[in-house]
């Protein structure tokens, strides 16, 4: 019964994350709703793993935590440099 | 001593869902960029260790806490590692946290 309150609790506290990432002005705004998202989200699948009785959600929950991990510092490399391989120059790319 | 783990289970449960909300509303609720960063690193930290302390309180002596502490460790590099860049990458894409000598 507690798990379930504190699934319940979870889903209420993403779409908190949701309304942040709908009204914040700024694009970092919805950048940090975003991560937040993910990150409740690992915990949102490893309390319904617990809530079934199925311990194997907790690989799902590993893996959602490294990709929201990597994709939130891909966007931010995106917005910084505004490009994801900065590194190249037009001479360069001719090289090939 | 099965009904003490129990009890501290449902307690760090109940109160990790409670940091988990108070972090999502102070995100909503801080008036700036800047301090809804501090207001979402209470959620990824503080929400999550009790959480999945609760929950490995549940799961008692076996594989599945070990993932869980697996778990629990990767999100407390990673979420403070992406908030920190995620303020790197604002500061440096110009939006200056609000000072009080700005009036």
């Amino acid at each position: 019964m507690i798990i379930t309150a504190t699934t319940i609790a979870i889903v209420i506290a993403m779409a908190i994350a949701l309304v942040r990432a709908y009204l914040g002005p700024t694009t970092y705004d919805r950048i940090l709703a975003v991560n937040l998202f993910g990150t409740i989200t690992v915990l949102f699948i490893s309390m319904f793993g617990f809530m079934t009785g199925r311990p194997d959600f907790l690989d799902i929950a590993l893996v959602y935590a490294l990709i929201n991990f990597i994709a939130t510092i891909a966007v931010l490399k995106f917005f910084e440099y505004g490009d994801l391989s900065p590194g190249r120059t037009p001479e360069q790319e001719r090289d090939i | 001593m099965n009904i003490l783990a129990e009890l501290l289970a449902y307690a760090c449960l109940v109160s990790g869902a409670f940091f988990v909300i108070v972090g999502a509303i102070g995100v909503i609720r801080m008036p700036e960029f800047y301090t809804r960063l501090h207001a979402a690193s209470v959620t990824e930290t503080l929400g999550s260790i009790l959480v999945i302390a609760g929950l490995v309180l549940l799961a008692g002596f076996s594989l599945v806490s070990v993932k869980l502490l697996m778990v629990l460790l990767f999100i407390l590099f990673t979420s403070c590692t992406a908030v920190h860049a995620l303020a790197k990458a604002a500061i440096h894409g110009g939006l200056m946290p609000e000072t009080d000598d700005d009036d």
